[in-house]
């Protein structure tokens, strides 16, 4: 199957095969990765800007290297939407990003559907790299993929998500692709960070970190933020590492090959232990080195559809006499 | 002046018990004669109303017109304009403008506009709307502020809430109550469920305006005071009231035509027109208003007109302010959503719209009877029409209706005799070429 979307918003009503056709070509890509010469001449001429309100190295190098990688001229854009009047900034800088015939956006926002905002001000490609709480698709691509990588198949596979799912877009982008996939989710955290009615969206649903791991194939660990203590969602970090957070004792009641991931950054001693984190069982620099080939995929493909809806333009350049 | 006669309309008038085929004359201001037999002379205009019905003006008893302050949104003159336009020939006017409506001078300032239709003020409850001193309710009330209501924001404290409710009753007028849990609501922005979660948004839930629905049907039993809770949009709220009401408690409330309309997967889209507070809410909720609006437990529908620029709406979802248009399409989705689906009598719409709501604020509207203020609506059932941005006279157009297709709508207003609103084409002067009316089924013709 081929893709057709013009934007990556979310992972919400993808389709199965159209996941794996992003997985198959970020195999290629990954190929790519482990030459000699790491460059393709693919996307020569495409002009992608990295809009990013939020702060993240992590996505904004990953997403900055793969478009080096397929030779796209980058730009990159950052501000806080703290220092700037909210609102404001998006709708100017779509404009601008509009003036500048720009091919593709990658946007990072602290507003859940800033990017769908974005399409409807724009005319290129649109990434989500991460808005609000609600998706963060090219992560659950990249967990896709390297699940995929070490188990073989998805299909049919545990898999637990694990820590502050309501704050989490990674997790929801997560349990759509996994559903998508045939994967039985489990979700586990403490019952304040659990979102209303989140098992409607395909998962089994528990506070019991026993009860949740005892049978999965894959445990993904999510990153537990100080700033939600003051929210009152928690007592203490100390408490929650207490019920939650995975160390070595905790992984020997686990299954033997389990496989452990974290979107990171990591608070290490918090919801995971440094040594789980840098064990055996752990693919969390795998998960690195995967989010540049998918995201490189996702790029890839996507230009290929803006090209196609480009085709026409030659009839409209020769209307004007060019 | 001018004679009116509407001939050939089904009068409902729920006043008077009144769902019948009677002419209708009005003279001088006042609804003056019902029947036939009155003789036509040459200061009298025929308007042949085959088709359509014919009802008490509409009152909307909430509305934020935003004059003084944002005049940019929306003004007096231009809310009143828009309102004629669906229909409505009263509304009450909430005090949160900028400055708050809390003194008689801004009270006669709203009232003394001089616009098309009746602009009733309502006066804030505390003192800039701070939630701490009471206003001097006895002066505006004799200003003309027909309730008091800190709307936008709830009275936080329980004890002023007491107080205002106990003093307000003693200058006989209501208090109308913003109920929300500011601690719940937190920094939410749309309804908690499983639409919230998909959607990423913070979430409201439903206990942020039932736990304030509850407080004040207890301070309203203790005070015995008369209270009027505003938008009502949950199940659970619907419940609360049912249940004080069949306690004896003076408590009245409304919803809104969104909050029968509209539900959280709406929101989905993040179209910032559909972030209003409180959010719209679940099926579930939808389906407990209607109940609710069946069988008496909610007494009236009001729009909560609240007009923003697209300045302010075209932002991220969260950034929005909350809020959406309302009077014009008040009647329609009334008709649309509640009528045409059988959930509610024709008859009974009117009394949502008219006849209770004046009965609540105490003003002179909502009958038909023979010597009442001449504030009649006349509109068409069955006319299906698409709603589209241009249509709205309101200076505002940030409505979640925009593209939708409704059935029936206003086609002719008349404030105090004065014809205020009358759709174009719809209505035909004598002398004109008259055309069969194309595009809906009441055909009003005029001769003089
Ligand atoms: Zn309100």
């Amino acid at each position: 199957m081929r893709w057709t979307r013009k934007h990556l918003l979310g992972l919400e009503g993808v389709e199965r095969e159209e996941i794996l056709a992003i997985l198959d070509t970020a195999a290629k890509f990954r190929e790519v990765l482990d030459r000699p010469v790491k460059k393709v001449p693919t996307l020569r001429g495409v002009t992608i800007v990295n809009l990013f309100f939020e702060a993240s190295t992590r996505t904004r190098m990953s997403f900055e290297l793969a478009e080096k990688r397929l030779s796209a001229d980058t730009l990159n854009f950052s501000a806080s939407t703290s220092s700037v009047k909210k609102g404001e900034t998006l709708r100017d800088t779509a404009k601008n990003i509009e003036a500048m015939m720009v091919d593709m956006v990658v946007i990072r926002h602290s507003a859940s559907g800033a990017p769908h905002f974005l399409t409807d001000h724009i005319d290129g490609s649109v990434i989500n790299a991460g808005d609000g709480t609600h998706e963060h698709p090219t992560q659950a691509l990249l967990d896709l993929f390297t699940i995929r990588e070490a188990l073989g198949d998805i299909e049919g596979r545990k898999v637990t998500i694990l820590g502050d799912i309501l704050h989490s877009r990674v997790a929801r982008s997560n349990v759509w692709g996994l559903n998508a996939l045939g994967a039985k989710v489990t979700l586990c955290g403490p019952s304040t960070f659990m979102p209303a009615e989140i098992e409607r969206m395909g998962a089994t649903v528990t506070t019991d970190l026993r009860e949740a791991t005892a049978d999965a194939d894959v445990v993904n660990i999510l990153r537990i933020q100080q700033e939600r203590l003051e929210g009152g969602f928690l007592p203490s970090l100390r408490e929650y590492a207490r019920l939650f957070g995975v160390d070595a004792a905790r992984v020997a009641e686990m299954k033997p090959d389990v496989v452990i991931m974290h979107p990171g950054p990591i608070n290490r001693g918090v919801e995971l232990s440094a040594d789980v984190a840098d064990g055996d069982r752990s693919v969390i620099l795998d998960q690195v080195t995967n989010g540049v080939a998918v995201r490189m995929a996702i790029i890839y493909l996507l230009s290929r559809v803006r090209a196609q809806e480009r085709v026409e333009e030659p009839e409209i350049l020769a209307e004007v006499g060019l | 002046m001018r004679k009116i006669i509407l001939k050939g309309g089904r009068l409902i008038d729920p006043a008077t018990r009144t769902d019948d085929y009677i002419d209708l004359l009005l003279a001088n201001e006042r609804v003056a004669k019902w029947g036939e037999g009155t003789p036509v002379d040459e200061d009298t205009l025929v308007i042949d109303v085959r088709g359509a019905v014919v009802s008490p003006g509409l009152v909307d008893m909430h509305v934020h017109l935003r004059e003084p302050g944002r005049e940019d949104e929306e003004t007096i003159e231009s809310g009143a304009l828009a309102a004629a336009h669906g229909g409505i020939t009263a509304v009450a006017a909430m005090p949160n403008t900028e400055p708050t409506i809390d003194t008689p001078a801004w009270v006669e300032y709203v009232r003394s506009r001089g616009t098309a239709i009746a602009v009733y003020p309502i006066a804030a409850i505390t003192v800039g709307r701070g939630g701490k001193t009471l206003t001097e309710m006895a002066a505006l009330a004799e200003a003309g502020a027909v309730a008091f209501s800190d709307d936008g924001s709830p009275v936080e404290s329980a004890t002023v809430m007491r107080r205002a409710l106990e003093y307000a009753s003693m200058v006989g007028r209501p208090i109308i109550s913003h109920c929300e849990d500011l601690n719940l609501t937190g920094s939410g922005v749309m309804n908690e469920g499983f639409a919230s979660t998909m959607a990423g948004l913070r979430p409201i839930p439903a206990a942020a305006e039932e736990v304030a629905v509850a407080r004040d049907i207890i301070l309203a039993r203790t005070t015995g005071a008369n209270l009027h809770i505003a938008h009502v949009s949950t199940r659970g709220s619907v419940e609360l009231v049912r249940r004080a009401k069949e306690e004896g408690i003076a408590v009245t409330c409304e919803t809104c035509p969104h909050y029968f309309t509209l539900t959280d997967d709406d929101v989905r889209t993040y179209a910032t027109s559909t972030r209003v507070n409180p959010p719209l809410r679940s099926a579930a909720d939808v389906s407990a208003i209607k109940v609710g609006l069946a069988d008496g437990t909610i007494d009236a529908i009001a729009s909560d007109h609240a007009p923003h620029s697209i300045e302010e709406k075209e932002v991220e979802f969260d950034a929005a302010p909350p809020g959406l248009i309302g009077t014009e399409t008040l009647l329609p989705l009334t008709l649309t959503h509640l009528v045409e689906s059988g959930t509610i009598t024709l008859g009974r719409a009117v009394e949502l719209m008219s006849t209770d709501p004046a009965s609540i604020l105490g003003i002179p509207h909502g009958s038909l009877a023979e010597g009442s203020r001449a504030d009649v609506t006349v509109f068409d059932p069955d006319w299906a029409w698409e709603v589209s941005e241009d249509w709205f006279l309101s200076k505002s157009k940030n409505s979640p209706f925009i593209g939708r297709t409704l059935r029936g709508r206003a086609v002719l207003t008349i404030s105090r005799g004065e014809i205020v609103f009358e759709e174009p084409g719809a209505a035909h002067r004598a002398g004109e070429t008259h055309e069969e009316g194309e595009h809906h089924a009441a055909e009003l013709s005029v001769h003089a």
